[in-house]
This record gives structure tokens, C-alpha cells and sequence, in this order.
């Protein structure tokens, strides 16, 4: 009985790293996906916020290396700086992971509060990246995607409790 | 039934056994590994190093083709929607459209033949008199039709991605024209799709002159859509607003003498030591969907050129 309880647990575990890879295209394609009419100022930021959910959802599985992975993707999705994006990424599952424990615990608005710290770093990092290289710097709109992602958190988290108990660690 | 049954669980087992051993080998790896703080500083080194690898050197082209291949049916699905859009609009197109469309595609045809007629005697006579001057002049272009795919690239940059890549014999730095103008250079170039950095991106400038009086300056890019800006124009230059900027080929990038903007403002700033002057690219460069991917002719074929031929690769591919 025991042997079948623990394989089924693993092969939990790697089907959440192939739904983390599945989410985290799928909000790659929201990202490069022209829609009509859609202020291109109020695109939340996707791939930075499917990663930092499933960073707290499956923490052992998904991590700092797949957000490298995952950041090269968008350089060349988005044909920017390659590393720019792989920079950034990595950091926020860093920050994420690191971050996942005292977060879990505190009512839902301080949550959603260190998940926009996150994403201001995120922020950050590619402005210092687009400064250092000598790119074009961005008007004050740039900063807008993570505010939008503040009221995005809370509907986020409510997703998160059952997909933690499904895959999370035990 | 049964038997069935029983088969299943007897192959069942020995896979729960290897899953296991997978799990009992790999479970203390994954506890005993690298922790996320050592991960994440080799992650951000290796960054950084493609980041400095990439601005300074440009030698990531590899790389970054090779990701392409996976990042390519991202980019096709995303296109997809825009692209089923316009195939229905092309479906339910009336006969009574269609056939205006055909009549004024006709009369345009015409028009332009005719132009053509004069346009190669013309060529012919340039070229023997620049001989005389002893100064070559690059035309004859092979050209390619590409279309822009409908995907968002990095925002507050102005790039687009069209789908011609290095097996359609796209390269680094080639020039991309539209209908009406000079649209923009390939930056990056993947097999089967490549990005166009457009003129009027705040990192682009192109050397032009201004077709009335030969003034030759350079055309830099806003990073808005609708301007560019012409850079150390001295106070006392002659430029008028209607002046038409055509490329003057000195970067030998682009081809001599396509148009590339029209002169919007000339202002005297009193803080700005040399005039003020905002041109208006010529090239629709939000409305194109289709762009021109040109190549320049080979010295052959420009010695053919000379000799009164039409240039045989002349046209579209």
C-alpha cells in the first residue's frame, strides 16, 4: 500500500512542474498576444505573476532555474537583451521562494501587498538593465502592469490554497 | 474481464517500484542540492554575462536562433487570431468589393507600367552619367515580400516581427522598405521569422539628404511613431517644411535615394545650438502589412545594368 501512496505523490509533483510549464506558456502567449483596443499599458504583467504562483505552490518543483529558462524564452519572444528577462525571472522565483513561508501566513491584503514588492523588483531590475545598456529609457506608464497586478493577486491566491494542498509539499 | 484486470495490476507493479527507486534516488539529491540563494547568484551571473555578451558583442545570434525554434509556435499561435480575422473579412468579401478592388488594382497596374517604361530608360541614363562621375550608385534590388506577424514585441520600443527568416536568406542589417518608404533594418534574424527595427525607434538613425538640395544629415528616431528627428542641422541650413528626405546610401546599409520622411517643423530653440527640424516618415509604418525585404544587386549584374539590360532578378520573389 505504502510504495503506490508515494509514487502517486511524485508523479503529483512532476505533473505540477509540466502544469507550471503549461500556465507559463500560456501566459507567454498572453503576453505577445495583440488584442484590438487593449491599452498597452494595462497588460498585466502574465509570466511574472504564473511564476511567482506556482513558485508558491510547488516551491520544490518550480524555482529559480526554470525562471531562467522561462526568461530566455521571453528575450527571444520579445526581442529584447538576451538575459534581460532571464535576469529578472530568476530573481523573482528567488525572492518568491524565499519569501513563501512568512507570506503564507499573513492575511490576504499583506500578501498581496509583498507580492507587489516582488513585482516592483522585477520592475526594477529590467529598468536598470534597459538604463545600464543605453536602451530607451520608458515613460512613468512603465510602472503601471504592476499595479494592475494588485487587484490580479487576490483572485490569483484564492486559486492557490487548493492547487497547495494538491501538489504543494507535504 | 478478470483476466484483464489482473494483467493490469501485474504490470502496474513493477512501474510503482521503479517510480520508487527514481524518487528514493533522486528525493536526497534534491534536498542536499545547490540551496536558492547559491542557485539564484549563478542564475543572475549567467544573465548578466548574456546580457554583456549580447549588447556589446552581438555574438548570441546562435542562441538565439536556436531558442527561436522553440519560441516560434508561441509566436505563430498568437498570430493566428489576427490572421483568422482577416481570412473571414477575405471570405465574406462581396462580389461587388472584389470587383472594385480588381478594377482599381487594374488602373493602378496601368499607371504604373507606365511609369516603369520611363523609370528604366532613366535608370540606364543615371548610371552611365555616375559612371562618368566616377561614383557608383547601389540598385537593382532583389526584393521579397514579407508580412508582419500581429504580435506585441518589448514595449516603448518600435519593432515589429515579420515572417521571412534566414531561410528565405533574411541577414542582420538588411534594409526593410514598404510601399511608400524606407520602414526600418533587421535586427535580429531567425529561421523562419526575423525583427525589424523600425526608423523611428529612439536607438535607430540612418544617414539621409534632403531631395531638393543634396544637404546631407541623419535621420534619428523618436521612439514615437510619427517623428523623426534631424540631428546638427546648422542654423543657417536651408530646410523647409514639405522637404522631402531621401536615404543617401553613405552608411552602405541602406540603398541611395528611397524616400524616408517629409519635414513636419523647422523651429529655432533657443537653448539648441543647431535648428530644430521634425520630418514625418513617409513609410506607414503602423498601417503596412506587408513589408520589402530588399537585397542589393551583385557587381555583375550592375555591370549588366550598365550595358542597358533590365537587371534579371529584377522583381519580386
Amino acid at each position: 500500500m505504502r510504495p503506490s501512496r508515494v509514487s502517486s505523490v511524485q508523479r503529483r509533483r512532476s505533473g505540477s512542474f509540466w502544469a507550471a510549464l503549461l500556465t507559463l506558456v500560456l501566459a507567454m502567449y498572453l503576453t505577445i498576444l495583440p488584442i484590438p483596443g487593449w491599452p498597452l499599458d494595462y497588460r498585466p504583467p502574465w509570466v511574472v505573476l504564473a511564476l511567482i504562483f506556482w513558485c508558491f505552490a510547488a516551491p520544490d518543483r518550480v524555482g529559480v532555474l526554470l525562471g531562467f529558462c522561462i526568461g530566455l524564452m521571453m528575450d527571444v519572444l520579445t526581442g529584447t537583451l538576451l538575459g534581460q528577462h532571464a535576469l529578472t525571472l530568476s530573481v523573482t522565483a528567488y525572492l518568491a521562494i524565499m519569501l513563501r513561508a512568512r507570506i503564507r501566513i499573513f492575511p490576504l491584503w499583506q500578501q498581496t501587498f509583498f507580492v507587489w514588492l516582488i513585482l516592483l523588483v522585477e520592475r526594477l531590475l529590467t529598468l536598470w538593465v534597459v538604463g545600464a545598456t543605453g536602451q530607451p529609457m520608458p515613460p512613468l506608464t512603465y510602472w503601471t502592469p504592476s499595479l494592475i497586478s494588485l487587484f490580479l493577486w487576490p483572485f490569483m491566491s484564492l486559486l492557490l490554497t487548493p492547487m497547495e494542498r494538491r501538489v504543494g509539499p507535504s | 474481464m478478470a483476466l484483464t484486470r489482473d494483467m493490469f495490476a501485474v504490470s502496474r507493479d513493477p512501474f510503482d517500484v521503479t517510480i520508487l527507486l527514481r524518487s528514493a534516488a533522486i528525493k536526497p539529491l534534491f534536498a542536499r542540492g545547490p540551496s536558492p540563494t547559491f542557485r539564484v547568484f549563478l542564475a543572475a551571473l549567467a544573465a548578466l554575462g548574456l546580457i554583456l555578451a549580447d549588447h556589446r558583442h552581438q555574438h548570441l545570434a546562435m542562441v538565439r536562433s536556436a531558442l527561436a525554434f522553440v519560441t516560434y509556435p508561441i509566436q505563430y499561435a498568437a498570430d493566428q487570431p489576427s490572421a483568422l480575422v482577416r481570412m473571414t473579412r477575405e471570405q465574406f468579401a462581396s462580389t461587388d468589393e472584389l470587383r472594385d478592388e480588381n478594377l482599381l488594382l487594374h488602373r493602378e497596374n496601368l499607371l504604373l507600367k507606365a511609369r516603369v517604361q520611363q523609370f528604366e530608360a532613366l535608370e540606364a541614363e543615371n548610371i552611365r552619367l555616375r559612371d562618368l562621375l566616377g561614383s557608383s550608385l547601389d540598385l537593382g534590388e532583389r526584393v521579397v515580400i514579407a508580412e508582419i506577424m500581429a504580435i506585441e514585441l518589448a514595449p516603448y520600443r518600435q519593432q515589429v516581427m515579420v515572417n521571412k527568416g534566414t531561410k528565405s536568406g533574411v541577414f542582420v542589417g538588411q534594409p526593410v522598405l514598404d510601399a511608400n518608404a524606407v520602414m526600418g533594418q533587421v535586427v535580429s534574424a531567425s529561421p523562419f521569422s526575423s525583427i525589424v527595427l523600425l526608423i523611428t525607434d529612439a536607438d535607430h538613425a540612418l544617414p539621409v539628404e534632403i531631395n531638393r538640395n543634396g544637404l546631407r544629415t541623419i535621420a534619428a528616431g523618436t521612439g514615437l511613431s510619427e517623428g523623426l528627428e534631424l540631428l546638427y542641422i546648422p542654423k543657417n541650413a536651408d530646410v523647409r517644411v514639405g522637404d522631402l528626405l531621401v536615404t543617401s546610401g553613405m552608411d552602405g546599409r541602406f540603398p541611395a535615394g528611397y524616400p524616408v520622411a517629409r519635414v513636419t517643423t523647422v523651429r529655432q530653440d533657443p537653448d539648441n545650438p543647431f535648428t530644430t527640424v521634425i520630418a514625418e516618415p513617409t513609410a506607414r509604418l503602423d498601417r503596412s502589412r506587408e513589408v520589402l525585404l530588399v537585397w542589393n544587386l551583385s557587381e555583375t549584374s550592375r555591370q549588366q545594368a550598365l550595358a542597358g539590360d533590365a537587371p534579371q532578378s529584377r522583381g519580386t520573389e
